[in-house]
């Protein structure tokens, strides 16, 4: 059976409310979820003996802007087992900008996690450490959200007095 | 009609000591190397044999603040970075003087961005601003050379006024 197929399968026979949406595009396979279930997916594609996605590359969001469900948060996943990378997709609103951490899943995700919280204010539950990582820690602004202006506002980065 | 064929005939010379002051200031200036970034390999070259920054007396990159009397700032700087770039500076003994060296540096380049501080000049008084991305070592040795003519047409009153921050704070007290 082809490895798609397989993942498509296992997660809908264990995961049937999550509101699973597959997708292709160009040549990357795309699982799309309820947020409420990140942390379990995630665990069992890392742990199932037949999956093993054990690295975790990046974690990343979108801003869409006016779209009533704002932020799409993206993990790129990689299976080493069978050379394959997954991407793993969760709705995030504005309202409710929160998102379960799967620090706990993949050690490496700690700090990938506090850039995206870094850059568009989305919180991960549960994580152990979630402060800024690029920008001063009293910043106030989150600046790859579509509504921040490039050169920044001005007075928000404090200067050395000359 | 050079220094050792005038000491030969006559055994002595007249100058004034400003002169003399400066002109041994002018040539052993000791650069802090502020490489941040790419400009910072550039600077590098300088200091290698084939440009030779040791022919202007200019070799010895001090990574100490205190032994420095220009600040060479190469790179793109950040504003997080900029604090610390400020407190190397104020750590240097006066007088000193800085080279911005690079488009990032001058005005934030390329990168017109909320995360980089658009020119040191905001923050630190500039001597040279040094074009190119990342400029040529010659180009690095030309600016220097500025800055040898610059330190060449001080006198010592010229730093008679500085403001020395501790000695105010006795003062008031």
């Amino acid at each position: 059976m082809e490895l798609k197929e397989l993942i498509s399968q296992k997660l809908q026979a264990n995961f049937p409310e999550a509101e699973l949406e597959f997708s292709e595009f160009r040549n990357e396979f795309n699982v799309k979820f309820n947020k409420k279930f990140v942390n379990p997916i995630c665990k069992f594609l890392k742990e199932d003996s037949e999956l093993e996605f054990l690295l975790c590359e990046d974690i990343t969001a979108v801003d869409w802007a006016k779209r009533k469900n704002r932020f799409t948060v993206v993990y790129h996943i990689f299976s080493l087992k069978h050379n394959f990378r997954l991407v793993v997709k969760a709705d995030v609103d504005e309202s409710d900008c929160n998102i379960d951490t799967v620090s706990s899943v993949w050690k490496t995700s700690d700090w990938q996690e506090r850039e995206t919280y870094d850059m568009y204010g989305i919180k991960f539950n549960n994580h152990p450490d979630l402060r800024r990582i690029y920008m001063p820690e009293e910043f106030e602004y989150y600046p790859l959200r579509k509504e921040f202006p490039l050169l920044g506002i001005p007075g928000s980065l404090p200067l050395p007095k000359k | 009609m050079g220094l050792e064929a005038k000491l030969n005939s006559e055994g002595f010379l007249v100058t004034q000591l400003d002169a003399v002051v400066a002109w041994a200031r002018k040539n052993s200036v000791y650069p802090m190397p502020m490489g941040i970034s790419c400009c910072a390999i550039e600077m590098m070259a300088a200091a290698d044999p084939k440009y030779d920054i040791a022919r202007f007396g200019s070799e010895v990159m001090r990574f100490t603040p205190r032994q420095c009397d220009l600040m060479i700032v190469a790179g793109t700087v950040t504003y997080k970075m900029s604090h610390v770039v400020r407190k190397i500076y104020d750590q240097m003994p006066d007088p000193k003087w800085v080279i911005a060296m690079g488009a990032c540096t001058s005005t934030g380049g390329m990168y017109r961005s909320y995360s980089v501080v658009q020119g040191i000049d905001q923050f630190l008084p500039v001597d040279v601003y040094l074009a190119g991305c990342p400029p040529r070592p010659d180009n690095l040795l030309n600016a220097l050379i500025q800055i040898q003519n610059k330190i060449g047409r001080t006198r010592a009153r010229d730093f008679q006024n500085l403001k020395l921050p501790e000695l105010n704070v006795i003062q008031n007290n």
